[in-house]
């Protein structure tokens, strides 16, 4: 009863704080939603519309037909014939082709004597995750049509086979392969971040730096208190924040929640907690502003940018760094948001994420109460 | 000039006293590039493979042998039911299942086609997609030695074309090669931006900013005074986090040390500029600290071309990326660092980068004495 009766006074004045101070509030309310509008149609890993150079020094029926498979593919876009070989050093130099295929004169010697016809493949490798994506284009178009002529040249000599193998590519839960599906709700996680450490640890530190924060303390209040008072409202605004995202993100990306609406939010709230706790944690050691806020990003928003999952797969990490990325929240959550989000899974797929959330911001929150004590104390 | 040279040692002596802000300067980007470089790879490799193999047969075992002396898939492990293998996927524990069926072997050795049934968990399409490029290219490859070796017999013509990649500026396609020029950029505009508009709003928050004005101290000065010790702050990053990038990252920089600094010199303008234009906008310290992240760092990390390409973005949005001026910095370096580029490619860039600088700078210092009066 007392409880709260001691909290209702702090969260009301937070809250009327919080109203003073307009634009703040508006920023808090109304940015999350406009980042993942602005941003979420940057996210994107489909590698397609490769622009290739192409140099043929064949010049034969059997390369020009080769040449043509690229052309009819959204893959690929032939933006240059190249005469000489020498130009195509200038022309990966200066960006204007991603790859250029190089088809030897002995080409059509080869194919038609029933031996191997190599083409050279060179690749603008800077961007290594572009380039094994369109890598992996080139060769399949290029196995493609082998195949193609394989089974050509064996119909013309009259020999009744089969393919061996017939491979059935079957895609779960996101069978477009779009890839903003899978990042988008990656960007919740980096948005809620951003907004709960960052206004939680700043707006500790600002009372501080401004001494109110004294006045708190020799209040009779209690540290958790102060805790509960400061983190409440803070929450109701990230929650409300939360679902602006989630319209947003349904109505320009068309990605909506799969599974249960409850479940996300459980998970949210949990994560929200622990980023809440994070802020005040943050306060109370840090004494200006400043420092808060560097601190707050170099702990919040770059691991959950880099460590999370979010866009670069923790599996492909090294190993120490994997250990790193169990203390990194945002990876619990991204994996739980996604699986709610993506996939439409039950609870039982990705409840270890959930408690592992509930560790974390049970912890933090503790953590923060007791330094708050000593604070109070000294 | 005495006035300016004792507003630099002012500001110098307010870094030193705050003890937190020095390390700060100074390891963060450090720290960022080790994380940068060592965390945001997206090379695929160990791509967890689930087998259901309800042949059991001499031919199968062989079949799923050719994945995993693929280098690019790792074996998590087999199931008896096909039914089982929904869960694995909805626990994101295995990227791709291959089902072989019971008359795969039987199929084969008569002639006939036998089917394989691939199933990807597609919620991280990038991941799914170069998979299954790896997949459907060993099948392939297996089903053509098939034909060749079981069917027809050597003696009959069998044209195919194989490629032969080379991959250039980045050979063993490292994406750390990518990224660390990025962080260099990266810790520059973080640095000079964040650190000017705080320092100033600092000023005007507590109230010092107007003790200033009284003396008679002229607004370029002050500018001036205020800029010149984040500037030499963020030269001193740049040097270090470079040196890191070439001894600990093995990075070569086959382009002009000189004129990436020079360039850098371009870049630190627009940075400046934004840092002094945001500290005219803000009251407060958190104020600014908002304005910079939501509307400088965000926009600038997701549409420069940082982390994902542009050419992949729809078109209305590569028209934006154009107003980025990071976009043009990182152009410029990593076309500098992993091409060897010098200016005649990227004059284009460093003229862009420099009307930006230029405008943004003017704009701002406009503002700022306004202000002031």
């Amino acid at each position: 009863m007392s409880l709260s009766f001691n909290i209702l006074p702090i969260v009301q004045k937070e809250f009327r704080q919080i109203r003073r101070d307009v634009r703040g509030l508006l920023l808090l309310l109304l940015m999350p939603a406009f980042l993942l509008i602005m941003v979420g149609y940057a996210l994107n890993f489909d590698v397609k519309h490769i622009s290739l150079g192409i140099c043929n020094e064949d010049k034969s029926q059997a390369s020009t037909r080769f040449i043509e498979s690229f052309k009819h593919s959204e893959y690929f876009n032939i933006s240059k014939y190249i005469d000489n070989r020498r130009d195509i050093d200038e022309l990966l130099e200066e960006g204007k082709i991603l790859a250029a295929i190089i088809i030897p004169n002995d080409f059509s010697d080869k194919i038609y004597s029933g031996r191997e016809g190599v083409v050279q493949i060179i690749i603008d490798g800077a961007n290594a995750n572009t380039a094994a994506t369109a890598l992996g284009h080139i060769k399949s178009a290029v196995q493609n049509y082998s195949t193609k002529i394989l089974t050509h040249e064996l119909t013309k000599q009259g020999i009744i086979f089969t393919i061996p193998v017939n491979p059935q590519a079957r895609l779960w839960y996101n069978p477009e392969l779009k890839s903003s599906r899978f990042l988008i709700p990656g960007l919740f996680g980096m948005i809620l971040m951003l907004v709960a450490v960052v206004s939680t640890s700043l707006s500790i530190v600002r009372e501080k730096e401004q001494g109110t924060m004294e006045q708190i303390m020799v209040s009779p209040l209690k540290s958790h208190e102060i805790i509960i008072g400061k983190t409440i409202p803070y929450l109701l605004i990230s929650l409300i924040a939360t679902t602006f995202v989630l319209i947003m993100s349904a109505v320009m990306f068309d990605v909506k929640i799969e599974g249960s609406i409850f479940l996300f939010y459980l998970a949210t709230i949990l994560f929200l907690l622990g980023a809440l706790g994070q802020g005040l944690l943050i306060s109370t050691f840090a004494k200006t502003q400043s420092v808060a806020f560097i601190v707050s990003v170099l702990s919040s928003l770059l691991p959950t940018f880099l460590l999370s999952g979010f866009i670069f797969p923790v599996k492909n990490m090294p190993w120490l760094l994997q250990v790193i990325t169990h203390i990194i929240p945002a990876k619990y959550y991204l994996v739980a948001v996604r699986s709610v989000m993506v996939k439409g899974v039950e609870i039982t797929a990705f409840w270890e994420q959930l408690v592992f959330l509930l560790i974390f911001c049970s912890l933090i929150l503790g953590i923060s109460t007791a330094r708050m004590h000593k604070d109070i104390s000294r | 000039m005495r006035i300016i040279r004792e507003l630099i040692i002012k500001e110098f002596l307010q870094i030193r006293r705050d003890k937190r802000m020095l390390p700060i300067i100074f390891t963060l980007p450090i720290l960022q590039i080790i994380i940068l470089g060592y965390a945001a790879t997206l090379d695929i490799k160990n791509i967890g493979l689930l087998i259901c193999d309800l042949d059991k047969s001499y031919m199968s075992r062989e079949f799923v042998s050719q994945f995993v002396t693929s280098g690019h898939f790792t074996l998590w492990g087999d199931v008896e039911n096909p039914k089982q293998i929904d869960t694995h996927l909805d626990r994101s524990e295995v990227t791709l299942a291959i089902i072989i069926p019971r008359d795969f072997s039987k199929n084969i050795l008569l002639g006939r086609q036998a089917d394989i049934a691939l199933l990807a968990d597609g919620a991280d399409a990038n991941t799914a997609n170069i998979s299954l490029s790896y997949a459907v290219q060993i099948i392939s490859r297996y089903s053509k030695n098939i034909l060749i070796k079981n069917s027809i017999g050597p003696s009959i013509l069998t044209p195919t074309i194989s490629a032969e990649p080379r991959v250039w500026f980045n050979p063993d396609l490292r994406s750390a090669n990518f990224m660390v020029p990025g962080v260099i950029a990266l810790v520059l505009l973080i640095i000079t931006m964040t650190l000017t508009s705080v320092a100033i709003v600092r000023e005007k928050e507590i109230g010092t900013l107007e003790q200033l004005l009284v003396t008679p101290i002229k607004p370029s000065q002050l500018i001036i005074g205020k800029i010149t010790p984040y500037v030499v702050i963020g030269f001193i990053d740049t040097a270090l986090v470079l040196s890191i990038a070439v001894t600990w990252f093995d990075i070569p920089i086959k382009g002009s040390v000189i004129l990436l600094f020079g360039l850098s010199a371009l870049f630190i303008l627009t940075t400046l500029g934004l840092g002094i234009l945001i500290s005219t906008i803000s009251r407060t310290q958190q104020q600014a600290m908002m304005t910079a992240q939501f509307f400088v760092f965000f926009p600038f990390i997701f549409l420069s071309g940082f982390t994902f390409p542009i050419d992949n973005m729809p078109w209305i949005i590569q028209q934006v990326t154009y107003l980025i001026p990071l976009r043009y910095f990182l152009e410029i370096i990593r076309g500098l660092v992993l091409k060897g580029a010098g200016l005649e490619i990227l004059w284009i860039q460093s003229l862009a980068l420099f009307l930006f600088g230029v405008v943004i700078l003017s704009v701002s210092i406009f503002r700022f004495k306004k202000i002031l009066k």
